[in-house]
């Protein structure tokens, strides 16, 4: 069960250069982490890692046609979204 | 065929907007530019982006692959989770920054700050009154 019986479309290569230019997304949103002159700006930067890093999960599953991929990148996108509202909480100075 | 294009074109829309939410990210001067840059973009992006997936699992399952319906239906929940917690994450990093005391770049006024909580409500009132 290649690649080969799923149309004309090499998934294999296709969704690896996708992985490949979100991962050079990702380094210029790291950049933005390493740079930030404040806390918040950090935390967007991590925000839209987290994003990437999702939709990055989502192209593994499909080039390599493995479902727990994507099912992973379900749970990671829940987790991502609970840690940013506690780093919003912990900013903005309120009690929990 | 056309399927072949239609997927070619959804994940060149998707790596291009998530290439601006990068760029946007480093060249705007402001912690809400860049939060409008680095959540809009990347979620209009992973709309495609996983939009694409979908299409490819619906094709393996129109050719009775059955690993095709499952692929196209988990792909389509993460994006409904990222379509659902994208934008309230955004929002409490503006409303911390905004708490924080971060101010936009060229900022005249801030009308949030003078919206009345509840100190200082009863405050100005009082003062008003006084006066």
């Amino acid at each position: 069960m290649g690649p080969e019986d799923s149309g004309m479309i090499d998934l294999n290569t296709t969704f690896l250069v996708v992985v490949i230019a979100l991962a050079l997304c990702i380094i210029l949103a790291l950049i933005r982490v390493l740079l930030g002159p404040t806390a918040p700006d950090r935390a967007v930067g991590v925000d839209t890692i987290n994003t990437m890093v999702i939709v990055g999960m989502v192209a593994f599953g499909a080039a390599y046609q493995e479902v727990i991929y994507i099912d992973v990148a379900i749970v990671y996108a829940l987790l991502s979204f609970i840690s940013t509202l506690f780093i919003a909480k912990y900013l903005e100075g309120g009690e929990f | 065929m056309i399927l072949d294009i239609l997927i070619y074109i959804f994940i060149g829309i998707g790596i291009f907007f998530n290439a601006l939410a990068g760029i946007g990210l480093l060249r705007f001067p402001d912690v809400y530019t860049r939060l409008h840059a680095g959540t809009k973009c990347t979620t209009f992006g992973s709309i495609f982006l996983i939009g694409s997936v979908v299409l490819i699992g619906l094709n393996m399952w129109w050719q009775k692959d059955a690993n095709g319906s499952v692929l196209s239906i988990h792909s389509t929940i993460a994006l409904i989770a990222i379509l659902l917690t994208n934008p309230v994450g955004a929002h409490a990093i503006a409303r911390a920054a905004h708490h924080s005391g971060i101010q936009p770049v060229g900022a005249v006024i801030d009308e949030l700050a003078t919206k009345p909580v509840k100190k200082t409500k009863t405050k100005t009132d009082q003062e008003s009154r006084g006066d």
